[in-house]
């Protein structure tokens, strides 16, 4: 990290928003310990991906416009997601090719995204958290965070630091889960035939618990575990980086535990 | 037909937005072609001496079940033969390639190993024929179609027996090509023979439930008689021998 | 043949519903993938290939027209015809033409997608021909009267005893005391009834893995050696090529080709590589006294200079369908046509039209796998998202789904609104969801809530929640 703190700005992101803000005060627990000043921009919402991938590439934009104008004169700017990262560093360049006077704009802001885990590692230098879990955990390897942005070490690499936890690796862990934003929706049979696949693998693991940087592929995957009758725990990982499990209940679990 | 030929021809340049490849673009293209020029080779046969390379290829050929047998001399070659054809229970009788390039090994010291020289017909069990190169990348062979060469024998078969002189391996398929065009003096259609067959073990299939079977069409077993002191199995066309 | 991919979601859920089916992919999907990793690690330079690889085709697409021109120069000199098709139709003619001329009966056929493509096998035996498949999963499906399931393997979604009760039913001459259980009978009965065939055949049509400009001549790859038992016993051999399949020497199809067994089947090499230059020579004592290729276009050019463009640097290795987790999920035939997977869901709305190939692009999570496996480094996604594009720009989405999304852009401009209505939103569910953590079921969230919990929220909204801790902060 440089001398004078990076200011970061937190990509909340819709689904920590609207169903999980435990990870978004996760990630900004562990950014402020790895030295950063965190600021939550107001006038934000959503990356603009669930239009850009149904092919409405103008109201892709005009949440891009947005985005940029909230995110521009940060240092860093983090999302605790690797399909919104990857939405904005990845796709927002590709989504202003035509638009050659505002691309360097949308260059510069997209080249300082970073989704969380590997902002901590790759730019903070971070290789190692004070959290404490003890017990098992399988972890599955988001899509996009995994082929867009190379998040694959990273998790692995802090979650070893964690006193009293092991990691048994998922079989079929870079297989999607079935969620794909609207897919889910729009192919619920197919999806299921994913997540089931999913479920089977976690559950043969024997972990307690499953963890992931993505709050879609959680919440698909919560829904599956629990719909089933399995009793494993799915989270975020920064809750379990940032020493929150104790603050609120895994994904659709009751207040009491699973 | 031709009409065919002139739209479609008309619909690519439209696509690229122009007219015919102009005349230096059309010039650097034939330069393109007429170096052929290597692309990335693997350095994994071309780093390996001559003894390397036939250990390689000899690896990477009983890998994809290739039997090999090793002689030291051709003189020892007509005894391989009858010897592997007993081993496998099969009758000492073959279809040879009238290619000139096997006439010089002692067949008439195995009176009672029934050649004949031709291309393969139906009822034809076992065959075989010399190679143009012998690839150690994967163990692969070169065989070239000719009037004394019918492909006919690299496939009817049941089992396919194929003679191999140690210079004749090369590491890499682009070896291969330039012995080609060496041995033809050409490049282009002129240098090519109707067919070249790269072999790269006996046929096989994993069509039912991805479980591999041997013997599909194609021979159920390929068997290489590698002459180590080689020698005079180049191809006879060359009229070189070394 | 007669796409049903406007059906993709029936035909998906029968695909799901089929047990057997099921068993056959099951075996598949983690096969493939696991062969090719072993390939690809390998070879040291795979990678460095794969750009190389891209680097020949789209050099080659490029000048597209002067390499077609010159491989066609080198093809007639070598003694070969070549005859251009615009479209499905044209080819047909040109080939029953071709069989026609030599008074044929049957025609043998190795593997061709675009003689598939084409409906080639109705076309002759409408016409009194008979052809016969000779890669064994291509005979088996013919005796089935389906369509291949896969470009490389068609008949992976049977199990094996499927596979022995066609046998039972087609082979006339076959004992029915003769064992069929093993894979290793089914081969040899396959082998002892098509061997006559190969013999007996007065055409033989194969397909065309590449075209060499530099010499006129065209490379197919088996592992079963049908191809070329196919193209070297009768009168006549036909190769049935797309205009994409020219590469310009021999060297570029050699880089290729290293590309193609590793990325298909996880091989080194495949077992038979064959290049073919026009018909026997002078002197030779086999193979055919003619050489014809039909050479096809059927939308391939329109793809040129399109955003569909790279999509012609496709060398059908079938990469692609082996890592995809919805091609695992519900097989090829769900597709609807000749082409499934992710190539498939990129290619057969150019060739079919988007109108009646929508649900393809639109089956895709975006995953991303294709495209890391793909050897051309074809950018799949990217391609299915451009489909999905003209589709909105046509208005061709379900009317629900798309004002949905807008509505949802809509709101999604407006923060102060959007913090207000996910700040209900969330106090509202989290509510009610708030015992058990989950909801069961979900008004106008019945897809989702009919297989799977729906989580609760947590009861607040993040900048609900940070805007008070905010607050506190201020306060000290």
């Amino acid at each position: 990290m440089p001398d004078t703190p990076p200011r970061v700005a937190l990509f909340v992101t819709c689904l920590v928003d609207l169903f999980r803000p435990a990870v978004g005060f996760a990630a900004v627990k562990l950014l402020e310990a790895a030295g950063c000043i965190v600021e939550v921009p107001r006038a934000q919402t959503c990356c603009g991906q669930p239009a850009y991938n149904s092919g409405d590439r103008r109201d892709a934009k005009a949440i891009a416009r947005q985005v940029l104008a909230a995110f521009e004169g940060y240092d860093y700017i983090v999302a605790p997601s690797g399909s919104c990262t990857g939405m904005l560093r990845i796709h927002y360049p590709e989504l202003f090719a035509d638009e050659p006077e505002m691309l360097p704009r949308i260059r510069r802001l997209a080249e300082r995204c970073w989704e969380l885990v590997s902002f901590l590692v790759d730019v903070g230098g971070i290789s190692a958290v004070a959290a404490e879990r003890q017990g098992t955990v399988t972890y599955h390897d988001a899509c996009s965070g995994l082929r867009e942005l190379g998040v694959k070490q990273q998790p692995r690499e802090l979650l070893a630091s964690v006193a009293g936890l092991r990691l048994v690796e998922l079989a079929g862990a870079e297989v999607c889960c079935g969620f794909g934003g609207t897919f889910c929706v729009k192919y619920p049979a197919i999806s299921d035939k994913m997540v089931s696949d999913k479920a089977a693998d976690i559950a043969a693991t024997g972990a307690g618990a499953v963890l992931a940087g993505d709050l879609g592929c959680l919440m698909n995957i919560a829904g599956k575990l629990s719909r089933l009758g399995h009793r494993i725990e799915t989270r975020h990982v920064a809750e379990v980086l940032a020493g929150m499990t104790a603050a609120v209940p895994a994904i659709g679990a009751p207040a009491d535990g699973l | 037909m031709s009409e065919a030929r002139e739209a479609i021809l008309g619909r690519v340049r439209e696509a690229l937005g122009r007219g015919p490849v102009p005349a230096d673009t059309a010039a650097q293209l034939e330069q393109r072609l007429s170096t052929h020029r290597r692309n990335l080779v693997p350095r994994r046969a071309a780093v390996l001496d001559p003894a390397g390379r036939v250990e390689l290829f000899v690896a990477m050929a009983e890998e994809v079940q290739t039997t090999v047998a090793r002689v030291a001399s051709r003189d020892a070659v007509p005894e391989a033969v009858a010897r592997y054809l007993a081993s496998e229970n099969l009758p000492a009788e073959l279809v040879m390639a009238p290619d000139p390039v096997l006439d010089d090994f002692p067949w008439a010291e195995r009176p009672l190993l029934h050649i004949r020289r031709g291309r393969a017909e139906p009822g034809d069990a076992v065959g075989l024929t010399p190679c143009f190169a012998a690839i150690a990348e994967t163990g692969t062979l070169m065989l070239l179609s000719g009037a004394e060469r019918p492909t006919t024998i690299n496939f009817l078969p049941d089992t396919h027996i194929v003679i191999v002189g140690a210079d004749q391996v090369v590491a890499s398929y682009e070896d291969g090509w330039d012995r080609l065009r060496a041995r033809a003096g050409t490049s282009g259609a002129q240098a090519m023979p109707r067919t070249v067959n790269f072999v790269t073990g006996p046929s096989r299939t994993g069509d039912i439930e991805q479980r591999i079977q041997l013997g599909a069409h194609g021979p159920r077993r390929l068997h290489i008689i590698l002459v180590e002191d080689e020698g005079r199995t180049e191809d006879a066309q060359t009229g070189a021998s070394r | 043949m007669q796409p049903t991919s406007d059906t993709f979601p029936e035909n998906a859920r029968a695909g799901l519903a089929n047990d057997t089916l099921q068993q056959a992919l099951a075996m598949a999907r983690t096969g493939f993938p696991l062969r090719r990793a072993q390939a690809v690690a390998r070879l040291p330079e795979f990678e460095a290939l794969r750009e190389a690889g891209k680097a020949i085709k789209d050099h080659t697409l490029a000048h597209l027209d002067f390499y077609l021109e010159k491989w066609e120069r080198n093809v007639i000199a070598a003694g070969g015809q070549v005859h251009w098709a615009r479209t499905a139709e044209e080819a047909r003619a040109i080939v029953l033409g071709l069989c026609r001329a030599v008074d044929a009966r049957t025609v043998t056929k190795g593997k061709s997608m675009v003689a598939e493509e084409i409906g080639l096998n109705d076309h002759l035996e409408a016409n009194g021909i008979t052809p016969v498949e000779t890669d064994l999963g291509e005979y088996i499906i013919q005796l089935r009267h389906e369509p291949p399931s896969h470009i490389i393997a068609p008949a992976i979604h049977l199990v094996k005893e499927q596979v022995a009760d066609t046998f039972r039913g087609a082979h006339g001459a076959l004992d029915p005391a003769r064992p069929l259980t093993e894979p290793r009978q089914l081969c040899d009965e396959a082998r002892d009834v098509l061997r006559p065939q190969f013999l007996a055949a007065d055409v033989g049509i194969t397909g065309a893995n590449f075209l060499v400009a530099e010499t006129g001549s065209s490379i197919i790859v088996t592992n079963e050696g049908n191809g070329d038992l196919t193209q070297t016993l009768p009168r006549v051999h036909i190769v049935m090529a797309s205009l994409e399949k020219v590469v310009p020497t021999l060297e570029d199809a050699t880089t290729l080709l290293r590309l193609l067994a590793r990325s298909a089947t996880g091989q080194e090499f495949s077992t038979y590589t064959t290049v073919s230059t026009g018909p026997r020579r002078a002197g030779d004592r086999d193979g055919p006294e003619q050489y014809h290729v039909v050479l096809l276009d059927n939308g391939r050019s329109k793809m040129l200079g399109s955003e569909f463009q790279p999509m012609l640097r496709c060398i059908r290795c079938a990469a692609c369908m082996n890592h995809c987790p919805v091609y695992a999920a519900v097989g090829g035939h769900a597709y609807g046509w000749v082409y499934p997977g992710p190539m498939g869901a990129v290619l057969t709305p150019s060739l079919i039209g988007i109108e009646k190939a929508g649900h393809l692009p639109n089956a895709s999570t975006f995953c991303g796998r294709c495209e890391s496996v793909c050897p051309m480094k074809i950018p799949l996604p990217a391609m299915m998202r451009h489909w999905r594009e003209r589709e909105f720009a046509q208005r061709l989405s379900p009317p629900a789904y798309r004002s949905g999304l807008r509505l949802w852009a809509w709101i999604a401009r407006r923060p102060a609104l959007y913090h207000a209505l996910a700040g209900l939103a969330s106090r509202a569910l989290g509510w009610a969801g708030a015992r058990r953590g989950r909801f069961r079921s979900l008004p106008l969230a019945a897809g989702w809530t009919a297989v799977r919990d729906m989580p609760a929220p947590q009861g607040r909204s993040f900048h609900a929640l940070w805007a008070g801790h905010q607050a506190a902060a201020r306060r000290q």
